[in-house]
């Protein structure tokens, strides 16, 4: 107070613009208001997440869904997302050395850290690639469709021979493509995989009839290994195994300990929506921050910012929309993976 | 900005990617550890494990936002603008999660309900 006392006329000046009060261009404060508007787009996302995990007792755990990684690594809970996590943070301090050099008016270090942080982006951005591919193409897991759940009652996997035992009935699974004359594509298709030919039958209750609800299988994983004759507790988290061969999602029969035969039901129908929407919406959050890395740092290269002769201010927006985007993947990364 | 000089800055975004990678590591060894899966048969509270999880992403939150988006340099009208707005998350949070919570609990009436309706119905259908 005491140093505006002596500055009264300059009071009408502030009214001719050219003063920031928060010693900070326009175009960076818009950037801090649209980031603080975007913090509340995600935070909604993440708080209506919580509020459907929160409504459901058979949330599939992360440690569970989220246990494979590439190069066929299998049952290692959150370690490829963990990496996923590093490539991010790694890109953020790039970002933060691109600032630093574009502080010191140093046209080749900019451009080199911004081509670091756009690599960082571009691993993270095909990591996210396979992560997708894998929950949707080998799990199953859809915007409709979720195939990951938990247990509701401890119980015992059956075989084939126990469940004719009880009265069902055994169907062989009909081929859609041997319907239709093009048996061969299948086999072709999954060859790689390793995969036994699993035996393509199903049981039906005595005079059900033949839709998915009524549909009992005998568990076997993503290999075909059969898994029949093992227990569970209650709240173990299982997977419908979805047959690459048949297209079908095998709904595994067990036998609780009161000697009732029941199937593993579909998880929570909006996990598989709000994972890919959430990671998805992040996702190309990552996508455009390459693309204007990618503009900004031919910006640079062509020296516009060196005419600017303003500590490469461009550099500094684009790294504060950048380091949001990681800033996000913390919440995210708390959120789905750890929590 | 310029608070720091160059090779101080330096030093802080060596710095800085260290203590991001290392809380990263912890949360993910709390997570395994918590869930049973280095420890044969050992596992941790959720009441434990959530809270020490939510306060390392908390704290690593603030240092990128403190450090590496440069808040904690820049005037203060400006750090609370941008900062007293996020408060409002605090209420949101604690609303609708309660909110999901009553959901569930409904869900669980409700599937009681039914079974008790099937317990009442079935016996005398079996009479016929």
């Amino acid at each position: 107070m005491a140093t505006d006392s002596g500055v009264v006329n300059t009071q009408e000046n502030l009214w001719e613009g050219g003063k920031s009060p928060f010693k900070a261009s326009y175009g960076k404060l818009m950037m801090w208001y649209f980031l603080l508007s975007d913090a509340f787009t995600f935070a909604g996302f993440l708080i209506a997440y919580g509020a459907l995990r929160f409504s459901s007792d058979i949330w599939p755990t992360p440690d569970f869904v989220f246990s494979t990684a590439p190069f066929g690594i299998e049952k290692a809970p959150l370690i490829f997302v963990t990496f996923m996590t590093f490539v991010l943070i790694a890109s953020s301090v790039t970002m933060v050395r691109a600032v630093q050099e574009g502080q010191q008016e140093n046209k080749k270090g900019v451009v080199f850290w911004l081509f670091m942080t756009i690599i960082g982006g571009l691993v993270f951005l095909g990591s996210q690639a396979w992560e997708w591919t894998n929950l949707i193409a080998t799990e199953g897991v859809t915007v409709t469709t979720n195939p990951f759940s938990r247990h509701t009652e401890a119980g015992t996997y059956v075989s084939g021979e126990e469940l004719l035992a009880s009265g069902f009935v055994e169907v062989p699974v009909v081929h859609e493509a041997e319907a239709h004359g093009v048996a061969e594509h299948d086999t072709h298709a999954d060859a790689g995989h390793g995969e036994t030919t699993a035996p393509a039958v199903y049981y039906l209750p005595q005079g059900a009839a033949d839709i998915p609800e009524n549909r009992y299988f005998v568990k076997a994983d993503h290999h075909g290994e059969i898994k029949a004759g093992e227990s569970f507790e209650k709240g173990d988290n299982y997977l419908i195994t979805y047959n690459h061969h048949t297209h079908l999602y095998e709904t595994a029969a067990y036998k609780t300990a009161d000697g009732r035969i029941a199937k593993e039901a579909f998880g929570p129908k909006t996990f598989g929506a709000l994972f890919f929407f959430i990671t998805g919406f992040h996702g190309f959050h990552v996508f455009s921050g390459v693309l204007f890395l990618l503009i900004i740092a031919i910006n640079a290269m062509s020296g516009l910012y060196v005419e600017r002769r303003n500590g490469y201010e461009m550099v500094e927006k684009v790294g504060l929309y950048w380091h949001f985007v990681d800033l996000v993947w913390v919440f995210v990364f708390l959120v789905f993976y750890l929590l | 900005m310029g608070h720091l000089s160059y090779e101080e800055s330096k030093k802080l975004a060596v710095k800085g990617l260290g203590i991001l990678a290392v809380v990263t590591l912890v949360e993910v060894f709390i997570a395994l550890l918590g869930n049973g899966h280095l420890i044969e048969g050992f596992r941790l509270s959720h009441w434990v494990m959530y809270p020490v999880m939510i306060l390392l992403s908390l704290y690593k939150a603030y240092f990128i936002v403190y450090n590496f988006m440069h808040l904690g340099f820049e005037v203060k009208g400006l750090r609370l603008s941008v900062l007293l707005p996020v408060t409002l998350l605090i209420w949101g949070i604690i609303a609708f999660l309660q909110d999901g919570y009553t959901w569930g609990k409904r869900r669980h009436d409700l599937t009681k309900q039914k079974t008790e309706v099937v317990k009442q119905t079935t016996p005398p259908s079996q009479e016929h």
